[in-house]
């Protein structure tokens, strides 16, 4: 930890209590959570609902409705009633039209193999429809809170691929967030559980939401909680108990083609009869699909016969993962339920015969994650200089690149600790060879086929040569939120090409502000306004990270004229910011950073030779 | 930025073979909570930055030092040696022999009455012989003449076809596990 080191007439600010808050934005419900006076909690709408039902139904007058009243209407508006989306993000048309007729809306192709949803209010994309529900969830967190928020934590499903995480990402983006950090749901929850428990050791969470399952084993030691492997399925989760349970009511009649509307409604029977059976030994369901009217009893027995191959699916990667960390049931001190569909009885009963212990949901599992994000949250918006807890996150899923004959070769493998920087070297395989196309691809299989293509590109410009003489070093980045960056270099002739990607599935930077645009009814006054907004809160994090930052080391690390250019530099970008030049203001933000790159680079070294400074080599 | 490039140094380590799992943990976290990029969310983003490729670094160092392959591999690059597993061939006729004989017994396993306990079986044998190849790689790591060095490079490349054996028992176990 840096001291704070207040200089005489520049005393440290007094202590400004930042806002932030966690989101969990979930299949089917999402949350938003703050923490006041020290105490974490979610936030509840005007009439002391918590949770936001993630539906968001779109009306022909351009109007929207996000919620419980958008549900409401799902079996009457089907087209126009996103729900689930999360299913949706990152995903391409081919991925969605083999989930099938699971989802009863119409899809259009976007920009960059994107499915867009036919709606009367226009095409959506999920990015968007993601984005209007964040917008409620940030709106209610800035009305509780009474101001602007610095930021949010999101949480992301811990086995949400590159293209997924990068979705959600835009998705808060569009919703003018400012995302402090993309958090993995379990990792969430251990924080909320182990905080709370004050808890030590290995613990698995068991993360069984509407859409989505994860599993993590974490370690948790004096603060820092260490994620040793991860695993899951981000395409499994209660919905699919809803879904065959009403298959099973299909066959019980005999219909297999249903209306969409009527769909919607056979799935909200479902659910419905899910949810009584966690406290009943029955569930009594009665519907009229095609004008036929049909009345059954749904025993427990029956339903966890059902649904046991779903749940089963979910221990099979426990038990991946399990291997993944070297660890082994025993070792594992608590297992954490998190998600709703963890209130299944059969899902706890046969979690608890694998690991071997009575699985802990103490904290509201509905709840837990959107708590634990919001305390990482506070920590990042600077609320808790002390604070000991650290996340160290891993990639889920390997990273590789399209060698000869249609394989992967992996250059980062899932599990490994980021952020994480890799970098391999290929050559050329013909004589004269020009160009090399790199195909980033993302997933444990060998075959190209078999892994999801993040991005392809084609790097230019190789000097001819002999076959093999070329050398293209590709470097994979991945940083603390789980998004990749690739770029590849020839070097050696010294020819430097570098080409930066975003998967493709993704939206483009174009895209993102053209949405942002058609998002405001005036919109070029609009738009400005939301750039010199941005720019101001651009250089006011600037002024504020200097000014704390020279308080604490300006005179230990800089000279007395290093530290005179920096303190007038601020000055500067304090007047800039009282104009309404976004322009200028960008200037003078690019300006200041340069000015102190010197002065951060001897922060970093400052603080690495201090965190060495407790065990140095001649101590051994 | 001047972090130190030296992984066994990084961690305040001394360099050999063996290293103190424990230690190594603790010292790894006790540097990530400097450098990770969540202790300096509040920074410029040149900080950001810089914390990102220490942070990075620092995960490289702890994978090449936890992993006993990588760690060796690393201690051979420390003293001048190309590691480069495709500019190796091993020319030990009997080790190439017992492999072939291994990777019949996993697929006789897969065939086997009770398929897990053949693997299981496999899997005790082949790790005792990677407990074999380890002490002497110690041993040659240990000394720095050239002869040494080659020995180790030629037990690194043994080791790391075991390292590929048991994936392979790993991967069959789980296809029958889940079956």
């Amino acid at each position: 930890m840096l001291l704070q080191i207040a200089e005489p007439g520049q005393s440290a600010k007094p202590h400004q209590h930042k806002l932030a808050v966690g989101i969990d934005l979930g299949t089917t419900n999402s949350l938003v959570a703050t923490v006041r006076s020290g105490k974490a909690d979610t936030l509840p709408d005007e009439v002391g609902q918590h949770l936001l039902p993630s539906v968001v139904r779109y009306l022909d007058n351009g109007e929207l409705r996000v919620g419980s009243d958008a549900r409401a209407q799902a079996a009457d508006d089907p087209f126009n009633t996103i729900v689930s989306v999360k299913r949706l993000m990152g995903r391409g048309l081919e991925d969605v039209s083999r989930l099938g007729d699971q989802l009863p809306y119409e899809f259009t192709q976007g920009e960059g193999g994107m499915p867009y949803l036919k709606t009367v209010a226009g095409d959506k994309s999920p990015v968007q429809v993601s984005a209007d529900i964040l917008k409620v969830l940030a709106a209610r967190g800035i009305e509780s809170l009474g101001g602007e928020l610095v930021g949010a934590v999101i949480t992301v499903p811990a086995y949400f691929d590159e293209a997924q995480r990068q979705a959600t990402k835009d998705a808060a983006k569009l919703a003018g967030i400012n995302v402090l950090r993309l958090l993995s749901e379990p990792t969430a929850a251990a924080v909320a559980y182990g905080l709370d428990h004050a808890a030590e050791g290995t613990f698995a969470v068991y993360d069984l939401g509407g859409g989505t399952f994860d599993i993590s084993i974490l370690r948790l030691n004096r603060g820092v909680f260490e994620v040793l492997s991860t695993g899951g399925d981000s395409a499994l989760g209660g919905d699919d108990f809803d879904h065959v349970v009403a298959q099973w009511v299909l066959q019980q009649i005999g219909h297999t083609e249903l209306a969409q509307s009527e769909q919607r409604r056979l799935l909200d029977l479902a659910r419905a009869a899910k949810e009584t059976l966690t406290s009943q030994d029955q569930a009594e369901m009665s519907i009229t699909l095609a004008g036929q009217a049909w009345q059954g009893v749904l025993t427990r027995e029956q339903f966890d016969q059902l649904v046991e191959s779903k749940i089963k699916q979910t221990l099979r990667a426990c038990r991946r993962a399990l291997k993944d960390a070297g660890v082994s049931t025993d070792e594992i001190a608590e297992v954490v339920m998190v998600g709703g569909s963890t209130r299944v009885p059969h899902v706890r009963t046969l979690v608890e015969g694998f690991f071997g212990s009575v699985p802990h949901s103490e904290i509201d599992p509905d709840r837990v994650v959107a708590i634990g994000a919001a305390i990482q949250a506070d920590v990042l918006a600077g609320n808790k200089p002390d604070a000991e807890m650290l996340l160290l996150d891993v990639i889920p899923l390997s990273l590789g690149l399209e060698t000869m004959g249609g394989l992967v070769e992996k250059v980062i493998d899932r599990n490994t600790p980021i952020p994480v920087a890799r970098a391999q070297e290929f050559t050329t395989y013909k004589d004269g060879q020009t160009a090399m196309v790199i195909h980033v691809l993302q997933g444990e299989r060998e075959l190209v086929d078999d892994c999801r293509s993040l991005s392809r590109f084609e790097l230019q410009g190789i000097p001819p040569m002999t076959a093999g003489n070329a050398k293209v070093r590709v470097t994979f980045q991945v940083d603390a939120d789980g998004l990749l960056s690739v770029a590849a270099r020839e070097l050696g002739s010294g020819v430097e090409s570098v080409v930066e990607v975003k998967p493709s599935y993704g939206l483009s930077d174009g895209e993102i502000a053209r949405m942002i645009k058609d998002s405001f009814s005036n919109a070029q006054e609009d738009l400005d306004a939301r750039t010199l907004r941005e720019q101001q809160v651009d250089a006011d994090r600037l002024v504020e990270a200097l000014e704390s930052a020279l308080a604490a080391d300006g005179e230990r690390l800089l000279s007395v004229e290093d530290r005179t250019i920096l303190n007038q530099g601020i000055e500067q970008l304090k007047r800039l910011r009282q104009g309404s030049d976004h322009k200028a203001i960008a200037k003078g933000v690019e300006v200041l950073s340069q000015a102190s790159d010197e002065f951060a680079a001897r922060r970093m070294d400052d603080g690495i030779r201090r965190a060495l400074s407790g065990h140095s080599i001649d101590e051994i | 930025m001047t972090i130190e490039q030296n992984y066994f140094a990084l961690f305040g380590l001394p360099q050999g073979f063996q290293v103190d799992a424990a230690l190594l943990s603790e010292r790894y976290r006790a540097l990530q909570k400097t450098l990770h990029p969540d202790r300096h969310v509040q920074q410029s983003e040149r900080e950001q930055l810089l914390a990102v490729q220490a942070s990075a670094h620092l995960n490289e160092a702890l994978a090449t030092l936890k992993s006993p392959l990588k760690r060796a591999a690393y201690l051979l690059t420390l003293k001048g040696v190309d590691t480069d597993a495709r500019s190796i061939t091993i020319s030990d006729h009997a080790f190439l022999l017992q492999q072939m004989t291994l990777r019949e017994q996993l697929e006789e396993a897969r065939l086997a009455e009770v398929p897990l306990d053949a693997l299981e079986q496999l899997l005790d044998r082949a790790e005792s012989f990677q407990r074999e190849l380890s002490a002497s790689l110690e041993q040659y790591l240990a000394s720095d003449a050239a002869e040494a060095l080659d020995m180790a490079l030629q037990t690194l490349r043994k080791l790391q076809f075991f390292d590929k054996l048991r994936y392979e028992i790993e991967l069959l176990e789980d296809q029958l596990a889940d079956l």
